[in-house]
């Protein structure tokens, strides 16, 4: 017991140190998943967060002051990502870039408002995080769930003109919430109607039962919310029986490894992803700088993050003061040129110019949709 | 009345899967009163043997059919070793142990497999060459039928038949019934148990291999985990049988692949699980023992 107080102590002295040494910078918190199984997904917004403050640092920091990153783990679990946030708030971060999940980031959020503090996810997209209302410190740098599920929902009905859609999902949240967004869009529209909607265990042995019931609901297409092993697994279900309508997907689908597992039943489905910002000349740059600093490839979320970053650091130099009400409407009114576009958020904290595009596999790549 | 044989045949193909995969575990169970939890990663190492096999095959440029016939040995002999290897490293030390011991030991095997899988391949989906080839009699009937879901409740039919004639008519067959019935006895009378339970796990984990090549073949994909799910539906499949009974467990599997094709197709597939496993809670009030079990006698 001694010895865990006496580490206490110690702890408590680093962090007032700390502190005491830092009281004239930005602290720029990044609080996400940096280990376990999902730090694919958060380490890449730490380098784009060194690389942004670098960037501000190599030109005299803001308003004068240097940009210090802290990242604080929470391996995307909602339980340690209140740890972190409450680390965060006592070390007195100005702002904080993350986090990466959401149901980590739903957590940690009240934390962040009671301290009045920003906080901008690069990855977080359910939607109740910003349309929930009671969050005016929220922002985000991704589109929402839904925006997906709006768009692949009108591309079925319009561009593709299907008047009966089957949904089928994975029952997970991700899919899930994918495909009843869907099938609120559809009905809501009245220009088509949703003649299947049911969930598949994933994991399962085959899907040859429910591809057989989509072909007997007679729909002219299918959308899937979920992730590629189920995908893959339905298309080939649903071409081997000569099945042949469109099969259309979201972003879980949107993976190279989908491609490569289906392969030539691959062809011609069509899935929803982020808008292709290759063309970016900020987007090169980041990723010159972290093939330059990090020597490897940017992962995950990692122009979300940059540009994130950008929006962040960017409010606060136009609000000339870390005050939490001038950075909010600084955030809302400015715009900043970032990796991936021309940004500034709305009342709700939604990223304005984010979105997403429709993408078709042709010739065992993925297009995107004109 | 299409849509009822269509669903009906995919039942039919699920529930063969299941049956070759359950007898696995039913035949372990007989002998030996274990449940061979890593059984469901057999599975998935036959049909990991058999990507990697069919992969040195086709770059050869062999034909398909020809590249199925020497796959599958190849699987089931792979499997089968690691079946009877599991059983010497993890279970013959604790035959005399309390039985909880060798369900943990079988726990851990399971864990340690997958694991092992991850590791030494990859963690991701890896696409599966459709080995099996496409017969132009079923193909005319396409829609209802697919030749790889004829193929495979053929071969199914045909593995199935071959165990049963072999526990039935050979000496090895009668003295695997033998061990089952009293292992001690059986002893006495001669019989080198150890044999028969190796043998045991030899036959059960090369059934579980024709059973994994098989559907990795007809939906195109394998990694790591598909063993676990595979496994679980098996086992049920097994104890709905009746565990212990080897017509119990193809009964159970066919059972069970219909329950969830017909769920899926009539109701719903979010009911799959749920119809499957109500039907086995059911059965297991009515029928303690299983559908075909023997409801168990206290040996005195």
């Amino acid at each position: 017991m001694r010895k865990i107080s006496s580490a206490f102590a110690v702890a408590a002295a680093v962090a007032l140190m700390g502190t005491a040494a830092q009281a004239k910078d930005i602290i720029l918190g990044v609080p996400g998943a940096q280990s376990g199984d999902l730090a694919s997904y958060g380490l890449p917004t730490v380098n784009a967060a060194k690389l942004v403050a670098e960037q501000y640092n190599a030109k005299g920091g803001v308003l004068g002051m240097k940009v210090k990153v802290v990242p604080q783990d929470d391996q995307c679990k909602p339980e340690l990502a209140t740890n972190a946030a409450f680390k965060l708030v006592s070390e007195n971060v100005t702002v904080a870039l993350g986090h990466i999940c959401s149901g980590a980031t739903k957590a940690a959020l009240p934390i962040y408002k009671e301290s009045k503090i920003v906080l901008m996810s690069p990855s977080a997209t359910n939607p109740e995080l910003t349309l929930g209302g009671g969050y005016p410190n929220f922002f985000r740098t991704i589109a929402r769930d839904d925006a997906q599920a709006r768009l692949a929902a009108s591309f079925a009905m319009d561009k593709l003109g299907a008047k009966t859609i089957a949904i089928i999902h994975d029952k997970g949240d991700y899919g899930k919430g994918f495909a009843e967004w869907a099938q609120k869009v559809v009905e809501e529209s009245k220009k088509a109607k949703v003649v299947l909607f049911e969930g598949v265990t994933p994991g399962a042995i085959d899907y040859s039962a429910a591809v057989q019931k989509v072909k007997d609901s007679g729909a002219d297409a299918l959308i899937f919310g979920g992730y590629h092993p189920e995908a893959s697994k339905i298309v080939m279900a649903m071409r081997k029986k000569d099945m042949k309508i469109p099969f259309v997907s979201d972003d879980g689908v949107k993976d190279d490894t989908f491609i490569k597992v289906a392969g030539e039943f691959a062809e011609g489905v069509y899935a929803s992803g982020p808008k292709d910002i290759s063309g970016n000349p900020l987007h090169k740059e980041a990723v010159e700088a972290h093939k330059k600093a990090f020597n490897a490839e940017p992962g995950a979320f990692f122009d979300n993050a940059y540009s994130a970053a950008l929006a962040l650091l960017n409010a606060i130099e136009k609000a000339k003061s870390t005050d939490y009400d001038k950075v909010v409407k600084a955030l809302q009114t400015e715009y900043v040129e970032t990796p991936v576009g021309k940004i500034r958020f709305d009342k709700q904290g939604d990223a304005e110019g984010v979105g997403f595009d429709v993408y078709q596999v042709v010739k065992g790549q993925f297009v995107k949709v004109q | 009345m299409e849509y009822f044989f269509e669903i009906f045949f995919d039942g039919l193909t699920r529930g063969s899967i299941y049956a070759l995969i359950a007898l696995g575990y039913t035949m372990v169970y007989g002998i030996i009163q274990l449940i061979n939890f890593a059984h469901g990663e057999i599975y998935m190492i036959g049909a990991f043997t058999a990507l990697i096999v069919s992969g040195v095959l086709g770059a050869l440029g062999l034909p398909g059919y020809a590249i199925l016939l020497m796959t599958l040995p190849v699987a089931v002999i792979y499997a089968s070793a690691y079946g009877y290897t599991i059983e010497k490293i993890a279970y013959k030390p604790l035959r005399n142990a309390p039985r909880l011991s060798p369900l943990i030991s079988a726990i851990g095997m399971s864990i340690f497999l997958q694991n092992y899988v991850l590791l030494a391949q990859t963690p991701d989906f890896l696409p599966f060459p459709s080995l099996l080839p496409p017969l132009d009699v079923v193909d005319r009937f396409h829609g209802v039928l697919s030749s790889s879901e004829v193929i495979i409740v053929v071969t199914a039919a045909l593995v199935m038949a071959g165990l049963t004639a072999f526990i039935k008519f050979t000496r090895m067959g009668k003295a695997m019934r033998a061990t089952a019935q009293s292992p001690r006895m059986a002893m006495l009378v001669g019989i080198n148990v150890d044999q028969v339970i190796s043998l045991t796990f030899i036959i059960g984990s090369a059934l579980a291999a024709v059973g994994g090549v098989l559907i990795a073949s007809h939906v195109g994909q394998i990694n790591f985990y598909i063993g676990f799910l595979a496994g679980i539906k098996a086992f049920t499949a097994a104890v709905l049988g009746g565990i212990g009974s080897i017509p119990g467990a193809m009964l159970g599997g066919l059972v069970l692949g219909w329950t969830e094709s017909f769920a899926t197709g009539y109701v719903s597939s979010d009911y799959e699980d749920v119809f499957a496993f109500a039907l086995l809670v059911l059965i297991l009030i009515f029928r303690p023992a299983g559908i075909l079990g023997k409801p168990a006698i206290q040996k005195v």
